[in-house]
């Protein structure tokens, strides 16, 4: 069973979002979504200052079997993205709730982040999915 | 030195000045009317070798490939059949080579009588108006296909069809031509006994579909049985029907697309045609279409007009979705095809279809005897089938890919992994008309032993192949270095 | 039964393991109504023996002209070895490499293919073909508009020196996808792109400018002055080049400041026969850091469980049979068998071949423009530098009609220009390679001077 922290929020997508305290939110894909996708070997990240509606297109991830995009999970503008994977994507593989992260959005309204997903609504999501 | 062995490119043979001097040209002197700031300044890092080294290496190297001619090859949806030689001497005679692409239509009939003849053929067999030779390959086929369909409903004033609709299980080619025609892509699901999705496919339908893209026999290897129903349900709502050729090879001359309700069709003579597949390419894509699509077909056609054949260009066709490559296409493919053809003849045509069924049910049936799972169990195969191997995968850890690997190990090529998606740990098997019933036998005997081998110990599976010239390969590390070329600085 | 192995017991004893009784009864799962009648227009099937008699009735009916057309196709010496070792089925009768193991010997000669096209341009890499140089010019101004993320629009420029029929194919390729392809003019004087068109016609905030060298009426353009421009505007370039003048002509990778981004061509100068228009292949190189937005297949060098060398396609993510809709093309078969015969050729010629191929062929045309330059009624339409074609312009008769007198003289005798290019009056465009003699030239010279003067 992949890991699901509790103090995060998730998206259908397979994304986790972590609030921070400048009002900032960290965006990366679950344990559940790098396990799917396998090594990873390149991530084309978000372009920082563009401003993205949620459920855009802003990154990708790229594994041998696959391309993932990834999405704005809330409407926001790009602050900052993760340099260290541009040498390093198997970051995402081994920590991908810490040094895997992927970019940080500031949201136009943080109350949209109230519609994402807990963790338990995402470990039922993903369970379904499985079936 | 084993023959594997030597792992060199062929600039590792090279020395400064050597060169297979018989096939050079004599010396010429150095121009003197090209400006500097157009000249090249230093040589480029090509090999210099003789023309010994250079036979030696490539026929080695050839020696590393699996090939139809040295292996059963039962690679699903590929048509993995025996390329007759004489297509390939006949299509080479020098006459045919030596033909200029814009040469006049009087400089020479005998191709353009070919290439005329087998439009018409290919139109009959596939009960279409008019087919064009003129994309390169089944994807091209699929852009010009859908191209035409844009067409259609353009010249009818009806821009709001924005949509092509695809069955899930489809070829990837089939979403990425129609995004390269500039539609949406909707995805249709398919029902458990294989057939697409009757519900699914009447609320996806509107004044937005512009087409629905079919293989049928389907990409899950069974007949779409709903076929008419289909039809009427896309027609209904204004939309197309775009049949992709990719498994002809199991119903030709026995069910014609034109008769199951296609507007527009493409075939892979690199596939029902036998033309040889190369390591890759090139094949053809020849598009046949319906009255209502004739304005659109792409250029070049031939036409037999007053005793004379000659090229329908953009003048004759305005209408036309246009050119797919610079000239007429891969001649050189499409002349092997029709020396297939003029081979086979009516009755071998009807035979293609019949015993790529047989043999593909009769594999089927001992492999489920065996105890193999089938994906569709209820199902007759059409050319092809699936087995799910989810079983042996819970029992014994072994993966469909390391099934495939082993296969590698006992001369034979892996099926196709992985494809549909929808159904797990699944091979993809298609062993054509041309092998033997002994060599079925025999595929037989070695997926019973392969999973004898995974029982037993599943580390000769994970770890196969053992016997080829490399093991297993660092997809990762290709994709992270992307080591893409030699260099003299860096070999 | 031609290609089928089946004996009759085999037959009996598979039907009765299926179950069935018939072959037809594994058809049952198809409406009756659909099945096919009579394929009354296809005729009865012949014995190879009869075949081959046809065929070479055909063939006779082809006649052997001297071909003095190139426009896009052109005649060189192939090597007898090429298509002696092309033919083999091991590389003939294999599919895609998708099982690397057990497909060493293709996936080695595409990467050796991509290293010497990398070289050849001055390049980084190269993929593993497209169709011909002309739909690789579509594809590539596809890639241009995804590389270009900066560009403000889908615009490319595309000088009208280029080949007409490239043209033609980039319409139809990126008709659909709302790309804008503008139109650089051609100055009648010079036979090259007028510079100041570049910025006139909106490089700024174009995806890219396409660059021909030689280009289609056979002038050498301001390559470096182009690529600058267009750079300065923030525009991309694509090259569209001959390979075998790369041997004379500064590589693409060279041109002006930074080098053309992306490259493309026809590769059948390299080995593969002119085959009445294909199989041929188009090649596209270009810059590592745009390798991801490449179409097509890519082989890369890795590593084996043991730590020996080995060779994977690779960067597949972009492809469609993974990407699907989001694919960076839709191609999938490509020119394989084509390109095997152009590294061949590559490798046995090596640089030296390749420039003692592109020194003849220059001065073979440059030979015969000055002859015909001699001849009352004809005239060099463009007197500047030129790599193996040039045009001349005809004082009388209609080009058409002495297109089918030197026909009559067992010659093609070049392409005519006016149907694409009315500015250029009454036109021929004529080409000369290493397969030309000087006996070829004369004979030439000595037919046209009797169809113009009369």
């Amino acid at each position: 069973m992949s890991e699901v922290p509790n103090d995060l929020k998730y998206t259908r997508e397979h994304e986790w979002v972590r609030s921070e305290d400048d009002g900032t939110c960290v965006i990366g894909i679950t344990d559940h979504a790098q396990a799917e996708l396998g090594d990873l070997v390149f991530v084309e990240p978000p372009e920082v200052g563009t401003s993205f509606g949620a459920g855009d297109a802003v990154a990708v991830v790229e594994s041998v079997k696959a391309a993932s995009d990834i999405y704005a999970p809330v409407a926001g503008e790009i602050v900052e993205a993760n340099d260290s994977l541009a040498d390093s994507p198997e970051l995402i593989n081994s920590d991908p709730y810490g040094e895997g992260w992927i970019y940080r959005l500031r949201p136009e309204s943080p109350d949209d982040l109230a519609d994402l997903l807990d963790a338990d609504a995402y470990q039922e999501f993903v369970e379904a999915d499985s079936d | 030195m084993g023959l594997h062995e030597t792992g060199k490119v062929i600039f590792d043979y090279g020395r400064e000045g050597r060169a297979a001097g018989a096939q050079l040209p004599p010396p010429a002197p150095e121009p003197s009317d090209l400006p500097d700031t157009l000249r090249r300044r230093g040589r480029p890092a090509l090999p210099e070798v003789s023309e010994l080294q250079a036979v030696r290496h490539y026929t080695r190297l050839s020696q590393k490939n699996f090939s139809i001619d040295t292996n059963f090859y039962p690679l699903g949806s590929c048509t993995m059949k025996h390329n007759p030689r004489a297509c390939n001497a006949l299509a080479m005679l020098p006459q045919f080579l030596g033909r200029h692409p814009l040469a006049p239509p009087g400089a020479g009939q005998g191709f353009l009588a070919c290439m005329h003849e087998l439009q018409e053929i290919l139109a009959e067999v596939t009960g279409m108006r008019r087919v064009s030779l003129a994309p390169a390959a089944g994807a091209q086929g699929e852009f010009a296909g859908v191209s035409m369909i844009r067409a259609y409903h353009d010249a009818r004033g009806d821009h709001e069809r924005t949509e092509i609709l695809v069955p899930d299980a489809a070829h990837g080619t089939n979403p990425a031509s129609a995004v390269m025609c500039g539609y949406r892509v909707r995805e249709l699901p398919t029902d458990r006994n294989g057939d697409v999705d009757l519900d699914a496919l009447r609320a996806a339908v509107g004044p937005q579909t512009a087409g629905i893209m079919l293989t049928n026999p389907s990409t899950v290897g069974v007949f779409e049985r709903h076929i008419s129903e289909i039809a009427t349900i896309v027609h209904d709502a204004g939309g197309l029907l775009y049949y992709d050729g990719a498994n002809l090879n199991a119903i030709l001359g026995k069910v014609r697309p034109g008769d199951m309700g296609f507007d527009v069709i493409h075939l892979n003579l690199h596939k029902t045609f036998s033309t040889p597949h190369g390591g890759g390419g090139p094949g053809a894509g020849p598009v046949g279409v319906r009255e209502t699509l004739l304005p659109y077909l792409p250029i070049p056609i031939v036409t037999h007009e007053g005793g004379r054949y000659r090229w329908l260009e953009e003048a004759d066709c305005p209408h036309s979705i246009g050119r797919m490559t610079a000239f007429a296409g891969n001649a050189g493919v499409l002349l092997r095809a029709y020396v297939y053809i003029r081979m086979l003849g009516q009755e071998g045509m009807v035979r293609v279809g019949e015993y790529s069924t047989l043999n593909a049910n009769y594999l089927m049936h001992r492999l489920q005897a065996e105890g193999f799972e089938l994906a569709f169990p209820r199902r007759r195969a059409s050319h092809e089938f699936i087995v799910t191997l989810k079983r042996e995968h819970d029992a014994y850890g072994g993966t469909a890919m390391d099934f495939a690997k082993r296969m590698l190990d006992y001369g034979v090529h892996a099926p196709t992994m992985y494809f549909p998606l929808l159904v797990p740990e699944c091979l993809l098997i298609e062993p054509t008309e041309t092998e033997t019933r002994e060599e079925i036998d025999a595929f037989v005997d070695i997926l019973v032993a392969i999973r004898e081998e995974a029982s037993r110990d599943p580390e000769i599976l994970h770890e196969a192949p053992h016997t080829l010239p490399v093991r297993r390969l660092d997809e990762v590390r290709a994709a992270k270095e992307l080591h893409l070329r030699w260099s003299p600085e860096t070999g | 039964m031609p290609f089928i192995p089946h004996t009759e017991p085999d037959v009996r004893e598979m039907l009765a393991a299926i179950g069935v009784e018939a072959i037809d009864e594994l058809f049952d799962e198809i409406a009756p109504e659909l099945r096919t009648g009579q394929l009354d227009a296809i005729p009865e099937g012949l014995p190879e023996m009869a075949v081959t008699r046809l065929m070479h009735e055909r063939a006779r009916a082809e006649g052997d002209m001297l071909c003095m057309t190139g426009a896009g196709a052109y005649p060189h010496h192939i090597p007898q070895a090429i298509w002696q070792l092309v033919g083999r089925g091991e590389y003939y009768s294999a599919y895609t490499p998708y099982q690397a193991e057990a497909s060493q010997g293709t996936l080695q000669v595409t990467y050796e293919f991509q290293s010497m096209m990398a070289a050849l341009t001055a390049t980084e890499v190269a993929n593993a073909s497209l169709y011909d140089g002309a739909s690789a010019l579509g594809e590539a101004t596809l890639m241009a508009v995804r590389a270009n993320r900066k560009a403000k629009s889908k615009r490319i420029l595309l000088p009208r020196s280029v080949h007409p029929r490239y043209r033609a194919v980039a319409g139809t390729v990126v008709g659909n996808q709302g790309l804008e392809l503008v139109e650089l003019p051609l100055d009648v004087e010079t036979g090259r792109t007028p510079l100041e068109s570049v910025d006139s016609a909106g490089a700024e905030g174009a995806a890219a400018v396409v660059v021909p060298q030689p280009n289609f009426p056979g002038c050498l353009e301001d390559v470096d002055a182009l690529v600058d421009r267009a750079h300065a505007a923030g525009a991309l370039v694509i090259a569209v080049v001959n390979p075998t003048s790369l041997a004379l002509l500064r590589p693409p990778g060279e041109w002006g400041e930074r080098g053309a981004d992306i490259v493309v061509g026809e590769g059948q100068p390299l080995g593969i026969p002119l085959s009445a228009g294909g199989p041929y292949f188009g090649f596209l190189c270009t810059r590592k850091a745009m390798a991801r937005q490449m179409p097509g297949r890519v082989v890369g060098r890795t590593v084996d469980t043991q730590g020996r060398t080995g060779y994977v396609m690779t960067l597949r993510a972009r492809e469609q049979d993974i990407r699907r809709s989001k694919a960076t093309s839709n191609i999938c078969t490509n020119q394989g068998l084509m390109v095997t015969a152009a590294t061949l050729y590559m490798a046995l010629m090596g640089a030296e071949g390749l420039e003692r191929v592109a020194r003849h062929s220059h001065a073979g045309a440059v030979a015969l423009r000055a002859a015909l330059a001699e001849l009352d009624g004809v005239e060099p339409v463009f007197d500047g530098p030129l790599f193996h074609e040039f045009a001349v312009r005809l004082d009388g008769p209609p080009v058409a009609e002495v297109l089918d007198g030197l026909a009559a003289r067992g010659i093609l005798g070049g392409f005519a220009l006016e149907p694409d290019y009315p500015e250029l009056g009454n036109s021929l465009l004529l080409c000369t390679t290493e397969l030309h003699t000087e006996a070829d030239r004369a004979a030439y010279v000595k037919a046209l001077r009797e169809l113009v003067a009369g």
